[in-house]
């Protein structure tokens, strides 16, 4: 059982709620006067994260997805906007009232043996957001804990002294894993968690979350390029495109009927592995690639390769709009197409 | 004896020398390729699918060696002195990679990169070459190719350099075209653009091509036969609805069941292939599988399976079939 009941998640208030949120990196330009420009990084994101809920954001390389997960966890400064967590925005907090904010938040990375200290055991490495967070506890009950973690995400216990670079790729994304759980947070964005590994450990570290969420009642942003996996795990969708949402739409709604084009082209180029099916099947293959998002096309950001664009695309920026109860778009056709 | 099998390679096998020992990277390969016919080459990270390849085209590491026999054609071409292979080697047979900035040198433009083979190998003038450069980066679907020519690769996004890169292998018309995870760094549009573009040179030149990728949802939609690798062994091969249809060995069945599907809702966990890939430095007696496959018996822990033919091109390693 993958879904949760939806009218159950409906019920609660969200534990996460973004606002307009905006991260422009500045670009300092080559000439002595010539004013510095700004990277559109996220432009604007809007969404409601509840308890026990998935939400995927997907994207192609460079739309935004990992910046909008860091800024989110305040690992980069958003430029503008809000991030309420339980209720209480946390943009710009200082240090101090961020600090037990950590414990909750959690973040796991794609390159699973570049994101673990070399230097460090896994013992260590797992143990160490608890004598962060939890000196009290002693080191007795530290280990025993991070004894239990690692038997939970599948590692053998008496591994505990040995080092990262012994591992396996799925076995350090297990690492990951522990290190992230180890505080019971209630929120991990996973950063492409599953993209650097084998189809057959795919699927076991997939598994691993899905239970651990239940178990918890975890809350996670899972990032990723791969439209399937995302089918698979999440209960809602972020679809961004140049730093802006495209369409956000539970799983089902956007699956079954993609509403935007980015959307739709997105999903058919994703190939399946049945012959019949894949040979078979319609596509919308986009052409071109992604504008440099130093200078975004003016109007709708994708128009430059939307196979539907008139000359209202040109003028005027969609605003993300709600066509059901369950989805919502940006785009002037919608209707239409 | 002549066949029309444009590359034929039997027996071979790759060992590398490490500090740590030996590495048998590739074990005993046997396949062969037709003119115009696609081979998948699909299996785990490590499993020896890249080194196949290097070992044919004579590009492999300095501390690996291989024996057996590949044959271009009629000739024997296995550890040809470099002199001899370069007359084949992006003429004949060209490769491409995962990371365009392998092939593709960052000083040097374009233009140079692409003329300077076809000057050597084909004997052309300076201004021939270029002119076929540029259809061929246009063939490619690089928009404004009289102009990129002059660019360097670096002036180039991702996929376009990995459009340049197909353009420089297809520039002498090579007869194989091996492409190793050509879009696994893509993103899944331009993916879509690059298979395309693979399957109308195809229809096009007729080439033979080999896709290696651990995507099998890329081999369904591209590929005639495919060969399935575990542990630097084939485990199992057979026309591509023999492979997804009707699947014998249990690891295939364990890869196809693994993949997360977008065209269904699937409810349940994901079938998950427990354990990890093989170390091929300790591989165990008997199958390379047994510590995953859910039907290992005693058999399969003594003895090494070996590939098994079915007939029509179809073969599979394991003993789950003897007992049938
Ligand atoms: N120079 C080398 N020295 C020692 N071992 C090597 C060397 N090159 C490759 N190998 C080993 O050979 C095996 C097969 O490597 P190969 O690159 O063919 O795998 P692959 O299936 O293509 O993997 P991937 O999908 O990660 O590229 C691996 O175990 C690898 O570690
Ligand atoms: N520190 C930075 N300075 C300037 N540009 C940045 C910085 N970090 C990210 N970017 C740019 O922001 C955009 C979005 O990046 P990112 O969120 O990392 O994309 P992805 O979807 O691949 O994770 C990209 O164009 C990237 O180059
Ligand atoms: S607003 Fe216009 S350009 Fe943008 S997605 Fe809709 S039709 Fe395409
Ligand atoms: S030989 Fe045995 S262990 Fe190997 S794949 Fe067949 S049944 Fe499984
Ligand atoms: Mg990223
Ligand atoms: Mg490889």
């Amino acid at each position: 059982m993958s879904v949760m009941n939806k009218s159950a998640k409906k019920d609660a208030s969200p534990i996460l709620s973004v606002r307009d949120l905006k991260v422009h990196f500045p670009i300092s330009s080559k000439g002595l006067f010539a004013p510095d420009r700004q990277l559109k990084a996220v432009d604007g994101v809007n969404f409601d994260l509840y308890p026990g809920e998935t939400l995927g954001v997907v994207g192609e390389s460079g739309c935004g997805k990992s910046t909008l997960g860091r800024a989110i966890l305040q690992l980069i400064p958003p430029t503008d906007g809000q991030v309420a967590w339980l209720g209480k925005n946390i943009v710009g907090a200082p240090h101090r009232d961020m600090q037990p904010l950590r414990r909750d938040l959690q973040i796991i990375f794609q390159d699973p043996l570049a994101s673990l200290n070399p230097r460090m055991t896994i013992g260590e490495i797992i143990a160490e957001p608890l004598v962060t967070h939890k000196p009290e506890l002693g080191k007795e009950e530290i280990k025993a804990r991070v004894k239990r973690m690692m038997a939970r995400v599948g590692l053998l216990p008496q591994m505990i002294n040995r080092y990262p670079h012994e591992f396996s790729g799925g076995q350090c994304q297990r690492i990951g894993i522990a290190r992230a759980m180890i505080l019971e947070p209630k929120l991990i964005v996973c950063d492409e968690p599953v993209s650097a590994l084998d189809v057959s450990i795919q699927a076991q570290i997939v598994n691993l979350l899905q239970e651990l969420q239940r178990e918890f009642d975890l809350s996670l942003i899972f990032i990723s390029h791969d439209l399937s996996i995302v089918r698979h795990i999440c209960h809602r969708i972020m679809v961004l495109y140049l730093g802006n949402v495209a369409e956000l739409a539970d799983r089902d709604s956007i699956y079954a009927a993609p509403r935007h084009p980015y959307t739709k082209a997105l999903i058919s180029a994703v190939p399946i592995p049945d012959p019949e099916i894949e040979r078979n099947k319609e596509r919308i293959v986009l052409t071109g690639d992604l504008p440099s998002p130093l200078s975004p096309p003016s109007g709708c950001v994708f128009r430059t390769r939307c196979p539907f664009a008139k000359d209202k695309c040109a003028q005027e920026p969609p605003v993300l709009e709600r066509v059901s109860d369950s989805q919502e778009v940006a785009c002037h056709f919608h209707d239409s197409i | 004896m002549t066949t029309n099998h444009i590359l034929t390679v039997e027996n071979l096998t790759t060992r590398f020398q490490t500090p740590d020992g030996e590495v048998e990277a590739v074990n005993n390969v046997n396949f062969h390729i037709d003119p115009g016919e696609t081979l998948g080459v699909v299996g785990e990270s490590g499993s020896g699918k890249t080194q196949i390849f290097l070992s044919l085209m004579g590009l492999l590491a300095k501390n690996g060696a291989s024996t057996g026999s590949v044959r271009y054609k009629d000739k024997e071409i296995l550890n040809l002195q470099p002199r001899e292979l370069n007359k084949i080697r992006g003429v004949s047979m060209s490769m491409i990679f995962q990371d365009p900035m392998t092939s593709l040198n960052p000083f040097l433009k374009i233009s140079r990169q692409m003329t300077e083979v076809l000057v050597e190998h084909r004997g052309m003038s300076e201004s021939d070459a270029l002119a076929r450069a540029i259809t061929m980066l246009d063939r490619v679907g690089i928009p404004g190719a009289a102009q990129r020519v002059h660019m360097y690769p670096h002036e180039f996004s991702g996929g376009m350099r990995q459009r340049v890169m197909i353009a420089m292998a297809l520039l002498c018309d090579p007869e194989v075209l091996i492409a190793d995870e050509p879009t696994t760094a893509l993103d899944v549009t331009v993916q879509a653009q690059i298979l395309d573009l693979l399957r109308d040179l195809q229809t096009d030149f007729n080439t033979a091509t080999v896709m290696i990728t651990h995507d099998l949802g890329v081999v369904a939609g591209l590929c005639d036969r495919v060969m399935v690798m575990y542990g630097g062994r084939v485990v199992e091969t057979g026309s591509v609805s023999d492979i997804y249809y009707d699947s014998h060995h249990p690891y295939t069945e364990g890869l196809l069941k693994s993949m997360p599907r977008i065209d269904r809702a699937d409810e349940e966990s994901l079938f998950a292939i427990p354990g990890q890939p093989p170390n091929l430095q300790n591989l165990p007696k008997g199958c390379a599988y047994q510590e995953r496959c859910e039907y290992v018996f005693d058999r399969c822990c003594a003895e090494r399976p070996l590939l098994r033919e079915f007939g029509n091109g179809r073969a599979s390693a394991c003993f789950r079939e003897d007992d049938k």
